[in-house]
């Protein structure tokens, strides 16, 4: 695993890729920061991490879509799947790479968290939770890019899987939100009701968002560790299938 | 070395690799040969564990490959077809990471070193693999597969793109590899496994289609009986002659050059040596025996023979011993 991932984090580094996701995650941040806090005084975060959200769908596509695809693209997978290391490995590897460069990009939200420190009294258990929710959302929303890619040859591809994803994993919610609402008697009225409830909470965006409120639930803590150990799991599924196909 | 019994990989109908068995020992270069779609890649595949197989088994040095992957690859150094090669790396990066990535015990700085130096990258050790040329590309392929020193190296057309000098280079180099590893070497180019290889398996469509030396192979598929030879001597007069010797089945005059040389085919008997009694009467009929030598196959011809179902006999039995 420690070669995978030491190899990733290089070509992270080596390719424009790790530094663009860098950037575009700082300058959104910042822009989200100097409206939010500092030009209206406000020393909650809260809005600026709700708003993070937006980015890192449209962003961690773009940090996860080589991942697999690339591997495959230029046969390299051979040498990895013909090395003494399980697959498990090898994901993991990928997987942890990616993340050490999101980690490196929401790094920036603890400076601007000591930026409003200067200037009033943030709360900081609140700041440290949504810290932690944001990795854990970005953890989950990595390992389902890691899983995007691993079905395709084609970066491009993997991408926009991976967004379309994403934005339905985050707004599972409002598709509950959409389904009608039906008076009791019915027999499908509880089927309905049901839907809805296991749609609202499956939504990452749902059981993000409820962090940026102040609210430390660890049951959402196990949700998106589970989504990350999930996704890397059927990743793993989807190479070895491959194998056998 | 290397056991696979009865191997088969389908790809829906078609069947890519169809019940092969062969091994290869310890210290054997073994040569795999066949036209191109011939399975030969599929097969390395599979006994690198990269693709399974639909039924059958592939072991490693007594290992499975299917059931214990990790432990048999450990034995195992791959080059494949395309070298598997990180092109934003510089050789010594890549080399560092397969080092890694194979948990080599071997110390690191003086193992690549040597490698290096086999397979002469010495002098691009620090350079892009992007920028390297084709020819040294693919002995970085080679290099990767070295490292860890594995028992079993598995080569899919390694002089694939160097040039003669390199080729000869690589060649060598395998012969002195195959000494302490059991070496598994495919390719379509005759004269490479002719050079290189103790032992040929051909493949074709999947199917092994001979597995032995090479001189054993011309040699079950010509049989000893055949003889090519230039007379210079009346044509009728000679055959005639040649047909009355004891023994001689047959007999063909395969070309005419000018001034009655001929060049005949003779076919004898199983069994009977016609060579003394040939040279008797073209001696006493005046006849010149200007050439005569056993119609054994060189490999091309072998390989032409056994790959596009050409109907001769004992192509056919072969194919039937195939198929058992």
């Amino acid at each position: 695993m420690g070669a995978v991932f030491r190899r990733e984090v290089r070509s992270y580094f080596t390719s424009p890729i790790g530094y663009i996701f860098i950037a575009a995650f700082f300058a959104y941040a910042g822009l989200m920061f100097s409206m939010d806090s500092l030009a209206s005084g406000y020393t909650k975060l809260d809005s600026l991490f709700s708003s993070l959200l937006t980015i890192i769908i449209v962003l961690i596509p773009v940090l996860t879509m080589r991942t697999i695809s690339e591997e495959k693209r230029t046969r390299t997978d051979q040498c990895l799947l013909t090395a003494p290391v399980s697959l498990g490995a090898i994901v993991t590897g990928k997987f942890f790479a990616a993340f050490l460069v999101y980690a490196v990009g929401v790094s920036i939200t603890a400076v601007m968290a000591v930026v409003v420190s200067v200037y009033g009294d943030p709360d900081w258990n609140v700041i440290v939770g949504n810290i932690v929710a944001l990795l854990l959302v970005g953890g989950a929303f990595i390992a389902i890019g890691i899983f995007c890619s691993s079905f395709t040859e084609n970066q491009v591809v993997a991408a926009v899987i991976s967004f379309i994803a994403l934005i339905g994993v985050s707004f599972l919610s409002s598709i509950g939100g959409i389904l009608p609402s039906l008076d009791e008697g019915h027999w499908y009225t509880k089927v309905i009701e049901g839907l809805r409830t296991a749609l609202e909470k499956t939504s990452f965006g749902e059981r993000y968002l409820s962090f940026t409120y102040g609210i430390f639930n660890f049951s959402n803590v196990i949700f998106f560790i589970s989504a990350v150990a999930a996704f890397l799991f059927l990743t793993v599924r989807v190479l070895e299938k491959r194998r056998w196909s | 070395m290397i056991e696979v019994i009865n191997l088969s990989k389908h790809y829906g109908d078609k069947k890519a690799v169809n019940n092969i068995s062969f091994r290869a020992e310890d210290g054997e270069v073994l040569g795999f040969l066949g036209p191109n779609g011939a399975g030969k890649s599929t097969t390395m595949n599979i006994l690198t564990g990269y693709i399974s197989c639909t039924s059958g088994k592939a072991l490693i040095d007594g290992v499975d490959i299917l059931e214990e992957p990790v432990k048999a690859k450990k034995n195992i150094g791959y080059l494949p077809e395309i070298p598997p090669l990180y092109l934003d790396m510089t050789v010594k990066e890549y080399l560092y990471f397969i080092y890694d990535l194979k948990k080599c015990k071997l110390p690191r700085i003086s193992h690549l070193q040597d490698i290096c130096s086999l397979v002469k990258i010495d002098h691009v050790y620090n350079r892009l693999i992007k920028n390297l040329s084709k020819g040294y590309k693919q002995r970085v392929g080679l290099a990767q597969a070295l490292v860890g020193n594995p028992k079993v190296l598995i080569l899919d057309e390694p002089t694939v793109g160097l040039d003669p000098k390199q080729i000869i280079e690589i060649r060598t180099l395998i012969r002195k590899l195959g000494k302490n590893h059991t070496v598994i070497l495919s390719s379509h180019i005759l004269s490479e496994v002719q050079a290189v290889c103790d032992r040929i398996v051909v493949i074709n469509e999947g199917r092994v289609v001979a597995n032995d030396t090479e001189e054993n192979l011309s040699h079950k598929l010509t049989g000893d009986n055949k003889f090519v030879c230039r007379i210079d001597g009346k044509k009728d007069a000679v055959m005639r002659e040649i047909q009355k010797i004891d023994g001689v089945d047959k007999v063909y005059c395969d070309a005419e050059h000018k001034d009655n040389i001929c060049e005949y085919r003779i076919e004898a008997a199983e069994g009977k040596e016609i060579r003394y009694e040939l040279f008797r009467r073209m001696a006493e009929n005046g006849s010149t025996i200007l050439e005569l030598k056993s119609a054994e196959m060189n490999l091309e011809d072998i390989f032409l023979k056994l790959t596009m179902g050409e109907q001769i006999p004992a192509l056919e039995e072969k194919y039937e011993e195939a198929d058992d």
